[in-house]
């Protein structure tokens, strides 16, 4: 099962002046791509309007050549999910199983019940994020880490063909991160679905992205294989001279750095 | 990456739940459903004629030597009363639940958001300019109430819409004070068209004195219909109290589902008010304590909410038609010395904070 999302001439806003202006981009299967930049350059903006959350002020996203606003909300969610880079704070919560379970609706409906498949593939995804002994715990007494392995187990109970991942890492321990970093992979080299992560981690960027994309000053500064855009050449006008690259020994990937000056 | 290791111990806890999860929840729906029974044999078999339970199951029954007295006082007075009771009851906590999750307040029900007082004036007006009796049956009450219901919604909605951002707390203060309004002006109604006191006292506190079949043949097709609609929007309803975000990326059409619940909620609060006035309060306390209880699945807190909320109205039924007998307290009186203090503890417990 293929897949291509893709933004053309994309330019998001809320009301005021647009977060970024005529961005173009495709992720298609298989691909992982990290979209990175300063805080506030748009990178939540971009995958909200990716998941039709944000409706576009110009240009469209298409997915597989359909805009994605001549589509209805639940044909799209079938398709694409998002793992939110934080929980809304609900008021009465629900337990963490009944939360991966509305990840459901979009292929169930919303009216029917759940089917013994549903179940499977919401177990699947509780034990693949070590959450099935925390099945009946209220979402309101869980850590952070433990919320966002919530919401990337509810993004993978949604069995979509692309990925979006909001600073997925955040909150997480080594541990984790790497669980992440390799469920992310394999779900993108077994099973072909197309991933978009933010990340502001540029080394871990660098470790899991095939293509990175630096969003910046409301627009795209670059975007390629990580050892092309993770150069001081490219990141230097962007993040200011506080950085250095080095290479990884082993594995050929840039590690980005913070310089720390004496004062 | 020790992948196998994370494997073996998610296998494991595995095994730990499953389908067990479920029986529990439907048992404590049955022992409800049994305590509804009860409180309704309960309520018909007390007052100023209290019926032993021998002659209480011998009149239920029509059987030969029920006592013509008992039968007359149980199938043409207490039953269908204790029924409408229990109907009402069920609405309104039902009407709270979709209120307090589409608001994500918790202080949210059917009077606080203006439709209770918005359908009371739609039924005073109906029934001052004269609509009041038979319409094919339906009778217009119901559906002058909605529209007072309904219109009284969009209006504190409206109001509480301070530019981006709606605030829980304004559409709090909007309803209560849109509320307070058209109360007014249903006592006023009143008597202008020369009703008695207690007529605008039935109204705006609320009464099931007099109720026969005839009211539980009109609200039960309504409020089924309100319900059912209701029960099947569950799963939005979890949703939506996630978030709005959440919801529209898991697929759902935020404003439609929205205006469906807004329409059911306020169509089940005014078939409540067309045929028993304003009762407070029930609709706010069944959906906490049944949240409290059994959790804050929509699937689940709806029926229990429900029969929470008819158990308490028949009981609070009962109080009100015995506490000063002769005299019938209206059953608002009752509710809201019940619910009041609730409120006030629930305001303290949240700090002060309405959101």
């Amino acid at each position: 099962m293929s897949v291509r999302l893709e933004a053309v001439n994309l330019s998001c806003g809320y009301g005021g002046p647009p977060v970024f202006k005529g961005v173009d981009f495709t992720v298609q299967s298989g691909e992982i791509c990290a979209l990175i930049g300063p805080n506030g350059s748009g990178k939540t903006t971009l995958l909200h309007a990716l998941d039709r959350l944000v409706r576009p002020m110009e240009g469209e996203v298409r997915l597989d050549d359909v805009s994605i606003w001549n589509c209805g909300p639940r044909e799209v969610a079938a398709r694409v999910a998002l793992a939110p880079q934080r929980a809304a704070t609900a008021i009465w919560p629900l337990t963490v199983r009944e939360t991966i379970q509305l990840a459901r609706a979009p292929h169930r409906g919303w009216l029917a019940s759940y089917t013994s498949e549903d179940v499977k593939v919401v177990m699947h995804a509780m034990a693949r994020f070590g959450l099935t002994n925390l099945a009946g715990r209220s979402m309101a007494t869980l850590s952070g880490g433990e919320v966002r392995r919530v919401l990337l187990a509810r993004a993978l109970a949604q069995a979509p063909a692309v990925l979006l991942l909001d600073e997925p890492l955040t909150y997480l321990d080594l541990h984790y991160q790497a669980e992440i970093l390799t469920l992310v992979r394999s779900l993108s080299r077994e099973e072909g679905i197309a991933v978009v992560l933010t990340l502001h981690d540029l080394a871990l960027a660098a470790l899991c992205a095939d293509r990175v994309v630096l969003l910046a000053n409301g627009r795209i500064c670059g975007q390629g294989p990580p050892g092309e855009i993770l150069t001081p050449e490219v990141l230097t006008p962007v993040y200011g001279d506080d950085l250095e690259v080095i290479q990884h020994s082993g594995k050929s990937v840039p590690i980005v750095l913070p310089r720390v000056r004496a004062r | 990456m020790s992948e196998k290791g994370v494997e073996a111990r998610n296998e494991q806890q595995e095994p730990d739940e499953g389908a067990g999860i479920r029986f529990p929840r439907l048992g404590w729906i049955a022992l409800l459903g049994i305590g509804l029974l009860a409180s309704v044999a309960a309520s018909v078999a007390l007052g100023s004629v209290s019926i032993s339970p021998r002659s209480l199951l011998r009149a239920l029954t029509f059987s030969e030597n029920a006592s013509p007295v008992h039968l007359a006082v149980l199938w043409d007075l207490r039953l269908p009363r204790a029924v409408l009771a229990a109907l009402v009851g069920a609405a309104l906590a039902s009407a709270g639940v979709a209120f307090q999750a589409l608001f994500r307040n918790a202080l949210a029900d059917p009077f606080v958001v203006g439709a209770s007082s918005g359908a009371a004036l739609g039924a005073t007006l109906a029934l001052t300019l004269g609509f009041s009796t038979g319409w094919a049956g339906l009778g217009p009450l119901p559906l002058a109430a909605f529209c007072g219901a309904i219109g009284a919604v969009l209006c504190a909605l409206a109001l509480a819409e301070t530019g981006s951002n709606s605030s829980m707390a304004s559409l709090l203060l909007a309803g209560t004070a849109l509320s307070t309004m058209l109360s007014a002006i249903v006592s006023f109604l009143l008597l202008w068209a020369n009703q008695p006191w207690f007529q605008a006292f039935n109204w705006l506190l609320g009464s099931f004195s007099g109720r026969d079949w005839s009211y539980v043949r009109l609200a039960a097709p309504y409020l089924a219909v309100c319900y059912v609609t209701l029960q099947l929007m569950s799963r939005p309803l979890d949703a939506l109290t996630a978030g709005d975000d959440v919801a529209r990326s898991l697929g759902l059409s935020v404003r439609t589902a929205r205006l469906v619940i807004i329409a059911a909620a306020t169509m089940a609060a005014s078939v409540a008010v067309a045929f028993s006035g304003i009762i407070g309060f029930v609709g706010l306390i069944a959906p906490h304590i049944a949240r409290l209880l059994f959790g804050a699945s929509h699937r689940v807190l709806l029926p229990t909410s429900a029969l929470l909320g008819a158990i308490l109205l028949v009981w609070a039924d009962l109080a009100a038609r015995t506490l000063l007998a002769p005299v019938e307290v209206p059953i608002g009186i009752v509710t809201a010395f019940l619910g009041g203090p609730f409120f006030l503890y629930l305001l303290k417990a949240k700090g002060g904070r309405l959101t």
